[in-house]
């Protein structure tokens, strides 16, 4: 119960921090301080597709509905910050770049993972046996995630990109932010992930209390 | 008759086979992808006139070209099993690896015999350079591996969806996209008159897509084909 | 020796229990019919006993002289025959038995085809598509792949359905043989069809 509040108090810090302190990058100016929400969402959205995958693994090992619930609502909320990813980019692109969207391979890669996430509900809804469905898209899911490390790693190299390459590691492997920004940055990053598994955990609960219901055991 | 361990690949050559004589005695997968080939050619050209198109476009216009065209032919394999029900028959006697494997090489020669006779076409029709031909032809060999490697388990997975409507073009897109790049900037440079050497990055991410996919599949498969 | 073993077998769609607790242990020689009103699950307990769908409950398992059969041990030695299960139209008769006997890895030679034909009473038709074949005759070709597996287990859902008087002295024929080398299981509304299993298993109470 008090994860709601700590969360609330501990986002409202960031949010003002992020605001009130320097931008952290000087040549982009004001609009930089959308890293401190597009690193995190992005960073947030493959994790949450690792983990529909890793629970879609699960699912066709053991075959419990409960992991299928889990790989599902995973998937939503990874559709979601994967949505919020690509509107904070977006509005990023815009005012330093001038152009809301121009195929930039990591646009393109968070595109493509939306693509995916519409996909895999897609499937979904065209699926009535619950048996069935749950099966067949935890197959897309895995399937779909084999494709991601080629999104991730080995595309952005194949293409001339925009996004800026040296803003958190550069090439020696040392952060490039300055002390202030890595704190804010971080803590940013602690704060959506936390938020992240606290919404899944509520998610993952009434799955199993539903499917309690369900099978009369309550 | 009883079943003995004998080659996966016998086993496999016979689903295929049956998979061929089947289709050459209805033609429908041919037909949706020749007819669909023919004619989005047709347009592209009619509507070219006489301009010529940059390598760029040109390498594009050619995989939404193939794209589509498998879209519109290469889930029949599956489909068609589903629908006349004899999937279960299969399963009750086939291995599922030969089924999966059969079933890919299938679609394999379903796209080689497509794009042998849309390519020349395509380059006859765009008026495109041919002094990348040849290499060009390692690319299409390269891109024709990928789809199927990716969309036949793809294919395999919406036959047993209740409804499937343009489900095998959402679900093949995003997980073919990485590759239509490769492809695509791959394309541009080599009609462009560029030497093989110029695209060995983008060859070997073509290739090392094909393995992963194919390895995937052939372990995912059976959880499809079985529920 | 082959055992067919299922316990404590259930089976739920969404939350319709269809049948739960069933209990079966059947051996080489062995049979048992399963009957019940429509919509009692005896096409369930026959998929369920085949693998072809995951029970909610309990487990089935297939042993050769108490090895485990794994899936595809369990596919080489399982035939079955049921109204929902088509051979290919756009074949021919022979066409389908030659196919499904290298799908299976073996080799089906025309002499072997003709015999198993022969058997079923589809003699002159082994070169027609199967779309030109009545009902009764596609059951029966469904009969002739049965056999051409020569299976250690046998499933039949509805094994009259669609046969003539001259077909169902056929079959009847065929469980007799196949019975001391087999496990038979039947899936059956017919009571006339209930004599062909030593033992019955009553669903829908």
């Amino acid at each position: 119960m008090w994860w709601k509040y700590l969360i609330f108090l501990a986002m409202s810090v960031i949010i003002w921090f992020s605001f009130t302190t320097p931008a952290p990058q000087q040549q982009i100016g004001e609009a930089s301080r959308i890293f401190y929400y597009h690193i995190p969402q992005a960073w947030i959205c493959v994790m949450a597709f690792t983990m529909s995958a890793y629970y879609s693994i699960k699912y066709l090992k053991k075959r419990n509905a409960i992991d299928d619930d889990c790989a599902a609502d995973a998937s939503r909320l990874g559709l979601l910050f994967c949505f919020l990813a690509t509107l904070t980019g977006a509005i990023f692109a815009k005012v330093t770049w001038g152009a809301f969207w121009n195929w930039d391979p990591r646009q393109t890669s968070i595109f493509i993972l939306l693509l995916i996430y519409g996909a895999y509900f897609a499937l979904r809804g065209a699926i009535e046996d619950s048996e069935r469905r749950a099966g067949l898209s935890s197959v897309y899911a895995i399937l779909a995630f084999v494709t991601v490390p080629f999104l991730v790693f080995v595309l952005p190299r194949m293409v001339p990109s925009l996004h800026p390459s040296d803003s958190v590691i550069n090439k020696d492997l040392k952060f490039t932010m300055g002390p202030q920004v890595r704190t804010i940055f971080f803590s940013s990053l602690t704060v959506f992930t936390v938020m992240f598994f606290w919404i899944f955990n509520i998610l993952k609960k009434t799955n199993i209390l539903r499917r309690k219901i369900e099978a009369g055991t309550i | 008759m009883p079943e003995n361990s004998a080659g996966l690949v016998s086993k496999a050559t016979a689903v295929y086979v049956k998979d061929l004589r089947l289709e050459l005695r209805s033609r429908v997968g041919l037909n949706a992808v020749f007819m669909f080939g023919l004619t989005t050619l047709a347009v592209v050209s009619f509507a070219l006139g006489q301009a010529s198109l940059s390598p760029k476009i040109l390498g594009a216009l050619f995989w939404i070209i193939i794209f589509f065209s498998a879209m519109s032919g290469l889930a029949q394999v599956f489909v068609r099993e589903e629908e006349a029900q004899t999937a279960l028959a299969l399963r009750l006697n086939a291995d599922p690896d030969a089924v999966f494997l059969g079933k890919l090489i299938f679609n394999f020669s379903l796209l080689i015999v497509m794009t042998a006779v849309i390519t020349p076409l395509f380059f006859v029709f765009t008026d495109a350079p041919e002094a990348g031909a040849l290499n060009f032809l390692i690319i299409l060999a390269l891109g024709v591996i990928d789809l199927c490697a990716a969309t036949t388990l793809v294919a395999a997975i919406i036959a047993k969806a209740s409804v499937k409507g343009a489900l095998f073009a959402v679900l093949s897109f995003p997980i073919l996209m990485p590759m239509l790049i490769a492809l695509t900037l791959a394309s541009d440079k080599i009609l462009a008159g560029g030497s093989l050497s110029e695209v060995s990055g983008h060859l070997q991410f073509l290739t090392a897509y094909a393995i992963v996919m194919l390895t995937a599949s052939v372990m995912l498969f059976k959880y499809v084909w079985q529920e | 020796m082959f055992t067919l073993k299922a316990v404590n077998l259930g089976k739920v769609f969404g939350n319709r229990t269809v049948f739960s607790s069933i209990n079966l242990e059947l051996n080489t020689g062995d049979s048992v019919a399963i009957i019940g009103p429509n919509g009692s699950g005896k096409t369930t307990l026959i998929k369920l006993l085949i693998n072809l769908i995951r029970p909610t409950t309990g487990k089935v398992s297939h042993f050769e002289n108490s090895n485990r059969l794994d899936e595809n041990d369990f596919r080489r030695s399982v035939s079955f025959v049921s109204p929902y299960l088509n051979l290919y139209d756009q074949l021919s008769g022979e066409e389908n038995l030659k196919f499904f006997a290298a799908a299976r890895g073996g080799n089906a030679t025309g002499k072997e085809i003709e015999t198993l034909l022969a058997r079923v009473g589809l003699e002159r038709r082994g070169l027609d598509l199967v779309s030109t074949y009545s009902t009764g005759m596609k059951q029966r070709l469904k009969y002739a792949l049965a056999l051409s597996n020569q299976p250690q287990f046998i499933f039949l859902d509805e094994p009259m359905s669609a046969l003539d008087d001259n077909g169902k002295l056929i079959v009847s024929e065929l469980i007799e043989e196949l019975r001391p080398n087999c496990v038979i299981v039947i899936a059956t509304n017919e009571k006339e069809e209930y004599a062909l299993a030593r033992e019955q298993c009553r669903l829908g109470q």
